[in-house]
C-alpha cells in the first residue's frame, strides 16, 4: 500500500512537471493566435475585430507569466481548456470530447484485440518451438517493421476505391448523424476495419515475438521440470507454470501501451482521415491552434501516466515478490 | 528386503543424434530395492544427473534415451517399463510412483504462486476425485512431516528461507506416498548445518513411511553416513558398487579411492588430504579403455586399451568394481 501511494505521489508530481511544461512551450513558439487568425481570413477582419479578438484570447491584459500560470491552473481545475482557434468558438473541452470517443474505440479495441491474440499465439509458438507458429515469426516481424501510416496507404491502395465496401476515409457515412441506432453502428464498423487491421497487423508481432522469448526463457526455468516431473497435464504446465510467469513482462507492456492509444496512432487517423484524437491534433498543428494543441497534449500526458499506474498495479498483483509485507 | 522396486538394466543416454552425439551415460546398470537408500556418487559431468533425468523421462532435448530399460515394480501388479509408458501412462506415474526432488532449492518452486497451489495441484492431478478439505488436510500435514507450520501454506516461495524452500520440496515429493525418490544433490545449495537438519529429517521420514532413495550428490561423505549402498560414476559408467561401510573401509577402485580421500573425517585421526590429480574426462573425446585410466595411479596393461566389465571380483565378495586390477569371478547376473 505504501509503495503504491509512493507511486501516485510520484505520478502527480510527473503531471505537474508536464503540465507546467505544456503552459510554457506554447509561449515560446513564435507568432500568436489573432496573428494566425488574421492571415487565416487573408486581412479581411477589422480593426475592431481584431482588437475584440485579443480580448477575447486573454491577449490584451499584459499579464505577467506567473499571473498567466495561476490563471492557467484555475482554469485547468475548472475543466475550461479555452477556445479551439480553428473550430472557433466551440470550447476545445468540446472538440476533444467529440473526437476522443473515435481514438478510444478504434485504437483501443484494436490494442486489445492485439494483445489478446498476440499474447495467445506466443504462448502457442514459446511452448511448441518449431511448430507452424513459430515459422509464421519472421513475416509477422517483417509486418511489424513497417510502419503504420504506410501500411494504411498500401491498404487504401489495394483494397479502397471507388465502388469498394471499405471506405478510404472518415469516420461514418456522410449524412448520418451519430446516435446509437442501427443506421450509424454498422457504417462506423465498416469505416474502422481498414483501420483497425492495419494497426492489428503491425503491432500484433511484437506480442507475439516477446511472449514467445518469454515463454522459451520460462521453459527452461527449474519449476517447469518440477511441474512436469509431478505429472501435470501439459496444458496446466503450459499454462500455469510457463505462460502464467511469462506474462508478467507482457502485462506491463500492455498497461503502458494502453496509455499511447490516445496520442499513438497519429499518421493512422491522418492516413484514414479519420474523426479520431491523433487526427485533430495534426490539424490543430497546421493551424497553430495553440489551446486546442495544448488541450490534446494534456489527454496524452494524462493518460500515459494513468497507463503507468495501471502497469503497476497490474505488476503488484501479478508479480507477489514485489509486493513487500 | 532384497526386493527390487527399479531397476535400471543397460541404460544409455545420449546428447545429440548420430555422430556428433556425446554418450553421457553409457550401460548403467542399477537396482534399487525396496525401502534402500541408494547413494549414486561421482565428479560434475559423470553423468549422475543424466541418469536421473534419464529413469523419469525428464531429460531436456538434445537428452535421448537410446537403449536399455528401466523397470519399475509397483507394490501389487506386474512390472512396468518406465520408458514404453504412454503419455498419459508416464503422467500418472510421475510423482505417484517416483518423485524427485531437484538440485535447485532456489529455483523449484513457482514463484508466482503460493506453496498451496503448488502442493495442491500435484494432489488434484493424481487424484482427482479427492475432497478440496481432504487435499487440504493432506497439504497441512505434509508440512507438518517436515517441520514446517501450516501457516505457511499461504506463503509464497521467495517468503521462504532456502532451507524451508527445500523441505517444502521434500514434503511436496512425499505428497503421494511414492515408492522411489529420487534426490539430485538436494542439499547442495544449503548450508552444513541445515544440510544435516534435512538429511536427518530425511532418514527418520524413511524410517517411518518406507520409500526408496536414489541419492545423488558428489559429497561422498554425506553418503558414507547416509546411504545402505553406494554406486560410484565416473564417465558415464558405473564403476563401483558396494554397501556402504564396505566402501568406506575398503574401496576397490583407485577412483572411489581418491575420492575418499579428497574430504576430511569428522571423527578419527588425521589423514592426509589427496584428492584425484588430472580433470573429469572429455565426454566427446573419452580415454580408450578404462575411461579412469588418464588419472589412475596404479593403472597398467589392459587399462588402456579394455574396458572392465563391472562385476563382482573374485577377492571381494557382496560388491561389484569394473577395474583390472579386481578382475571379475562372474559378471553381475543379467
Amino acid at each position: 500500500m505504501r509503495f503504491l501511494l509512493q507511486r501516485v505521489a510520484f505520478y502527480l508530481f510527473t503531471a505537474w512537471a508536464a503540465i507546467t511544461l505544456n503552459f510554457f512551450i506554447p509561449r515560446m513558439v513564435p507568432g500568436d493566435p489573432v496573428q494566425s487568425l488574421i492571415s487565416r481570413n487573408q486581412g479581411r477582419i477589422s480593426a475592431d475585430a481584431i482588437e475584440s479578438l485579443r480580448v477575447l484570447f486573454g491577449l490584451d491584459k499584459n499579464q505577467n507569466v506567473w499571473e498567466q500560470y495561476v490563471d492557467y491552473w484555475n482554469q485547468l481545475l475548472h475543466g475550461d481548456l479555452g477556445l479551439s482557434f480553428t473550430f472557433f468558438p466551440a470550447p476545445v473541452s468540446t472538440v476533444i470530447g467529440d473526437s476522443l470517443p473515435w481514438t478510444v474505440g478504434l485504437v483501443g479495441i484494436t490494442t486489445i484485440i492485439s494483445f489478446f491474440l498476440g499474447t495467445a499465439l506466443g504462448v502457442g509458438a514459446g511452448w511448441r518451438r518449431g511448430s507452424w507458429v513459430d515459422g509464421l515469426l519472421p513475416a509477422t516481424t517483417f509486418l511489424s517493421s513497417i510502419p503504420y501510416f504506410w501500411l494504411g496507404l498500401v491498404a487504401i491502395a489495394l483494397f479502397a476505391g471507388p465502388g469498394s465496401f471499405f471506405p478510404s476515409s472518415g469516420g461514418y457515412e456522410p449524412g448520418l448523424v451519430p446516435a446509437f441506432d442501427q443506421y450509424f453502428i454498422p457504417s462506423a464498423i465498416q469505416h474502422s476495419i481498414l483501420p483497425a487491421a492495419t494497426i492489428l497487423v503491425s503491432s500484433m508481432s511484437g506480442w507475439i515475438l516477446s511472449m514467445r522469448n518469454m515463454m522459451v526463457t520460462v521453459s527452461s526455468e527449474d519449476y517447469i521440470t518440477v511441474a512436469h516431473a509431478k505429472g501435470l497435464s501439459e496444458r496446466r504446465v503450459a499454462l500455469s507454470y510457463a505462460a502464467r510467469n511469462a506474462l508478467l513482462p507482457n502485462v506491463s507492456g500492455f498497461a503502458l501501451s494502453l496509455g499511447f492509444i490516445v496520442g499513438g496512432t497519429l499518421l493512422v487517423e491522418i492516413v484514414f482521415s479519420y474523426p479520431g484524437l491523433g487526427y485533430q491534433l495534426f490539424q490543430a498543428v497546421g493551424a497553430k491552434d495553440y489551446p486546442l494543441m495544448q488541450g490534446i497534449f494534456l489527454i496524452i500526458t494524462i493518460s500515459v501516466l494513468v497507463a503507468n499506474l495501471l502497469a503497476d498495479v497490474a505488476y503488484l498483483l501479478l508479480d507477489p515478490r514485489t509486493r513487500k509485507s | 528386503m532384497r526386493d527390487p522396486v527399479l531397476e535400471i538394466r543397460g541404460l544409455r543416454v545420449d546428447y545429440g543424434l548420430g555422430d556428433a552425439a556425446v554418450h553421457a551415460v553409457r550401460d548403467v546398470d542399477l537396482t534399487l530395492h525396496r525401502g534402500e537408500v541408494l547413494g549414486l556418487a561421482g565428479e560434475s559431468g559423470s553423468g549422475k544427473s543424466t541418469l536421473a533425468y534419464g529413469l523419469t523421462r525428464l531429460l531436456p532435448p538434445p537428452g535421448v534415451i537410446s537403449g536399455g530399460e528401466v523397470v519399475y515394480h509397483p507394490v501389487d501388479g506386474p512390472p512396468v517399463d518406465v520408458l514404453s509408458l504412454s503419455p498419459a501412462r508416464l503422467r500418472a506415474f510421475r510423482w505417484a510412483d517416483t518423485s524427485i526432488v531437484f538440485q535447485g532449492a532456489m529455483n523449484s518452486l513457482n514463484p508466482v504462486h503460493r506453496i498451496s497451489t503448488q502442493l495442491l495441484d500435484v494432489i488434484k492431478a493424481h487424484e482427482p476425485r479427492s475432497a478440496a478439505a481432504a487435499r487440504l488436510a493432506r497439504a497441512r500435514d505434509l508440512l507438518r512431516l517436515v517441520g514446517i507450520s501450516a501457516d505457511r501454506l499461504e506463503s509464497y516461495p521467495h517468503q521462504l528461507s532456502g532451507g524451508m524452500r527445500q523441505r517444502v520440496m521434500i514434503a511436496m515429493a512425499l505428497a503421494l506416498e511414492p515408492q522411489v525418490v529420487i534426490m539430485d544433490e538436494p542439499t547442495t545449495a544449503l548450508d552444513v548445518v541445515m544440510q544435516r537438519q534435512i538429511l536427518g529429517q530425511l532418514a527418520e521420514l524413511r524410517q517411518r513411511l518406507g520409500f526408496a532413495v536414489l541419492f545423488i550428490t558428489h559429497d561422498l561423505s554425506l553418503l558414507v553416513e547416509f546411504s545402505d549402498r553406494i554406486a560410484i560414476m565416473y564417465g558415464g559408467r558405473i564403476v563401483e558398487e558396494a554397501p556402504a561401510a564396505d566402501l568406506y573401509r575398503r574401496a576397490l577402485h583407485p577412483y572411489t579411492d581418491g575420492l575418499l580421500h579428497s574430504f576430511p573425517a569428522l571423527r578419527g585421526a588425521r589423514r592426509e588430504l589427496t584428492g584425484i590429480p588430472g580433470s573429469p574426462p572429455d565426454l566427446r573425446a573419452m580415454p580408450t579403455g578404462c575411461a579412469f585410466h588418464p588419472r589412475c595411479p596404479r593403472a597398467f596393461t589392459p587399462c588402456d586399451t579394455d574396458v572392465p566389465p563391472l562385476g563382482r571380483p573374485a577377492d571381494a565378495p557382496g560388491r561389484d568394481v569394473a577395474c583390472w586390477l579386481h578382475p571379475v569371478a562372474e559378471p553381475v547376473p543379467r
